[in-house]
């Protein structure tokens, strides 16, 4: 139980920060579409640090420190990525929808371009030498959860995460922002400069995103960039729907998510109560079968709380000063 | 006619071209046009910077490389180019239909995300029926039309669900798309792993279902593989340019097509006109849905393209390659033929430049991402050669007028009137122009 409860915070941790890196640029007012994309260019570019480090010697014997590098840089990356978009979107009031499928279909078009030019490879391993794991098995049980096969991103995002929440939501400049998302007219009318908080919201999007891919390729992924993040992205953009735009619900989701979407890889192997019966196993469904589970719940979920579910208001359309 | 006579005759020429370059349609294909530039240029400026940064590619590959992505399937240099482009044309085929799925979604306000499920699961049922439907006592060329309605209904059923979902329930389509994309990634990978009689075993290659040659069952050549000699094309291109049309012409000139576009633009104002909004939702989806299955029907009944069943953890590429057809082609239909068809031609470039140059295949994918990308500019585009048309008429009347009022006598008076007539033909196109929209 304790495994599965670790597994769970290392899928829900990417999913947890990707998604509220969608409620910043939505509640701005940009449809943030290509938080898959800002994922995959993050994540290439902290892999790529930590593969020149390697290979230069830096850091050696720091991994932790590395990783931390790695995080800064994924997110330094993803928020330059999401200029692309905001520029599009808000200087010149370009379709938020086309802007982020392109930047989904340039993030592995470039990185694979460069991948295999420049080393000629398919995908970027990072070295397995590099073992990010922290361990603590002789921690009581419940604290294994948090200190024992966990990773140093789990924390970083998790204070993020709070962090975040308490910017949106009690200081000035996330209640401005907000206010864009909503009516940027008025917000405009008491003065706030809507143009520079969708700025503010994007790249604090992007640079989330990039972390997260990182978070997510270090990881969940074993330690590979190959030019995709497996959907996790788009996965990430369900949960922000799911958990209404809101943090609290975002992490709910997440989490939920991420408890069922760990049982797939681990189902055989689990033992519930540990007393030696693997329960999963032998009910004898096949893996495709928990392999589904989590969308379906999802689904089902949605179906029954949906009524209450509400977009920003004015998300995805180009903020116009002459406009009322 | 008048006008036509009027232009060849040579009197107000250059007048009435300018007139034809800002007709709606023809600023859009100017816009398309500059949008495939900016991402050729930038295609270039990449290869460009590449070579400068690595030693063992010489310059001149760059400019060799841009070549080879403009030439598309003709830079092959070999006598393969007929079989390069026949592949192209029926890569092309399932794109098309695809980009016509999100399109039509677009068009009601839908954002179909869900298309590689569709197609997944259009891809199985055609696969399952074609491969189990014994053609030695059935008609090969029924078991075809079954197998494609099959896919075609299937699908229509799995794009219902983000409909029903949205349209009851106002869960926002997009999460019930992904949501379904991966269940239908796993049911198909269910059915064939339970299945072993649709996998090919024969051959080397792993975790593949037999194509539906096996069982007799393959789309009409028509003699189209004697012009394109070494390709497996078919005539599903002609199927699909029909297909293209008929959805033209629902959307354009049936009141269904007026129904789905009025949901799409305010769904409601559209209630409130009496129209069921909700039943449009559910159908644009289930067209939506049938069109990307019938996508992988047309791919699949080839006949010689293999399926991966074991694709639980990845969704088809055609599936979301739609999405960029759709748009590049700002979701009109027969633009939509266009887009797949340039997708495919700078792909074969791509494949092209990974034989010949040291540069890979994955230079073609930025180069449509960059025309996907500047293609949302064409808005910005398009008005601001408005801008620039408004100014330069502008400029013009103010000039006659000014030699209007230095003048005197009847010349002048002449030349304000001819200005006046050819700013009101303006106003004439720009309206035909827009009902054409």
């Amino acid at each position: 139980m304790i495994f599965l409860l670790q597994k769970t915070l290392v899928y829900a941790v990417p999913l947890l920060i990707v998604a509220l890196a969608g409620v910043f640029a939505e509640r701005s007012g940009i449809i943030n579409i290509a938080l898959d994309g800002m994922m995959i260019f993050g994540s290439f570019c902290g892999a790529v640090f930590v593969y020149f480090c390697q290979s230069g010697g830096a850091f050696r014997g720091m991994p932790q420190v590395l990783f931390l590098l790695a995080l800064l840089v994924s997110g330094v990356a993803g928020a330059l990525y999401s200029l692309l978009l905001s520029f599009a979107s808000i200087k010149l009031k370009a379709d938020q929808t086309i802007g982020g499928t392109a930047l989904n279909l340039l993030a592995p078009a470039i990185t694979l371009l460069l991948v295999k030019v420049f080393l000629q490879q398919d995908k970027l391993v990072m070295p397995k030498d590099l073992d990010y794991v922290i361990l603590n098995d002789n921690l009581p049980g419940i604290l294994r959860i948090f200190f024992d096969k966990a990773y140093l991103s789990t924390y970083i995002v998790i204070v993020l995460f709070i962090a975040l929440s308490i910017f949106l939501y009690k200081t000035k400049t996330g209640l401005r922002l907000r206010a864009c998302g909503e009516h940027p007219q008025a917000a405009d009318s008491v003065g706030i400069n809507v143009y520079k908080m969708r700025y503010l919201g994007t790249t604090i999007s992007g640079a989330l995103a990039g972390i997260g891919g990182y978070a997510y390729i270090a990881t969940a992924a074993g330690g590979t960039a190959q030019g995709t993040v497996a959907g996790m992205g788009f996965l990430a953009l369900a949960i922000m729907i799911f958990g209404n735009w809101k943090p609290i619900g975002i992490a709910l989701a997440s989490l939920l998510f991420g408890f069922l979407k760990c049982i797939a890889p681990i189902y055989a192997i689990l033992d519930l109560n540990g007393d030696g019966v693997y329960f999963l196993k032998e009910l004898g469904l096949p893996m495709y079968f928990y392999n589904m589970l989590p969308y379906v719940a999802v689904l089902v979920v949605l179906a029954f709380t949906s009524k209450k579910s509400r977009a920003p208001k004015a998300e995805g359309i180009p903020y116009d000063k002459g406009q009322r | 006619m008048q006008k036509l006579k009027e232009f060849f005759t040579g009197h107000k020429k250059k007048e009435m071209l300018d007139d034809l370059l800002h007709t709606e349609s023809a600023k859009s294909i100017i816009a398309s046009l500059i949008c495939i530039l900016g991402g050729v240029l930038v295609g270039f400026v990449v290869l460009f910077l590449i070579a400068l940064l690595t030693p063992n590619i010489p310059f001149s590959d760059a400019f060799r490389g841009l070549l080879i992505i403009l030439g598309g399937p003709f830079a092959s240099g070999s006598g393969n180019v007929m079989m390069i482009l026949g592949d192209m044309i029926l890569e092309a085929v399932p794109l098309i239909m695809t980009g016509l799925s999100v399109a039509i979604a677009f068009k009601t306000g839908l954002f179909n995300i869900g298309a590689p499920g569709q197609y997944l699961m259009g891809a199985m049922t055609s696969l399952v029926i074609a491969l189990s439907i014994d053609t030695t006592s059935f008609p090969a060329f029924f078991v075809w039309i079954l197998a494609f309605l099959g896919g075609a209904v299937t699908g229509a059923l799995w794009g219902a669900i983000p409909g029903l979902f949205k349209a009851f329930l106002n869960v926002n389509e997009v999460i019930v798309c992904i949501m379904t994309n991966w269940i239908a990634a796993n049911i198909v990978s269910w059915v064939f792993r339970e299945n072993q009689q649709f996998v090919n075993v024969a051959e080397t290659k792993m975790n593949f279902v037999k194509p539906t040659s096996k069982n007799g069952v393959m789309t009409w050549r028509m003699g189209l593989d004697k012009i394109f000699e070494g390709s497996n094309i078919d005539c599903s291109i002609f199927l699909v340019i029909l297909i293209a049309i008929g959805i033209y012409v629902l959307i354009n000139k049936t009141t269904l097509g007026y129904e789905l576009k009025a949901c799409g633009y305010n769904k409601h104002a559209a209630k409130y006109a009496g129209m069921n909004e909700k039943r449009n939702i559910v159908l644009s989806m289930m067209i939506a849905g049938a069109l990307a299955a019938a996508g992988a029907a047309l791919w699949y009944l080839n006949g010689k393209n293999d399926f991966h069943w074991d694709t639980y953890q990845s969704l088809p590429d055609n599936g979301f390659n739609g999405i960029p057809v759709a748009l590049l082609a700002s979701n009109n239909p027969i633009g939509v033929i266009f887009s797949a068809l340039l997708l495919r031609y700078i792909g074969k470039g791509g494949f092209n430049l990974a034989g010949f140059t040291s540069f890979n295949e994955y230079v073609s994918n930025l180069i449509i991402a960059m025309i996907i990308y500047f293609s949302c500019f064409s808005k910005f585009i398009r008005d601001l050669m408005d801008k620039k048309r408004k100014a330069r008429l502008e400029k013009a009347s103010l000039a006659a007028a000014s030699v209007g009022a230095g003048g005197s006598g009847i010349l002048p008076e002449e030349e304000e009137e001819s200005s006046n007539d050819s700013s009101e033909e303006e106003n004439k196109t720009s309206d035909l122009g827009g009902e054409e929209e």
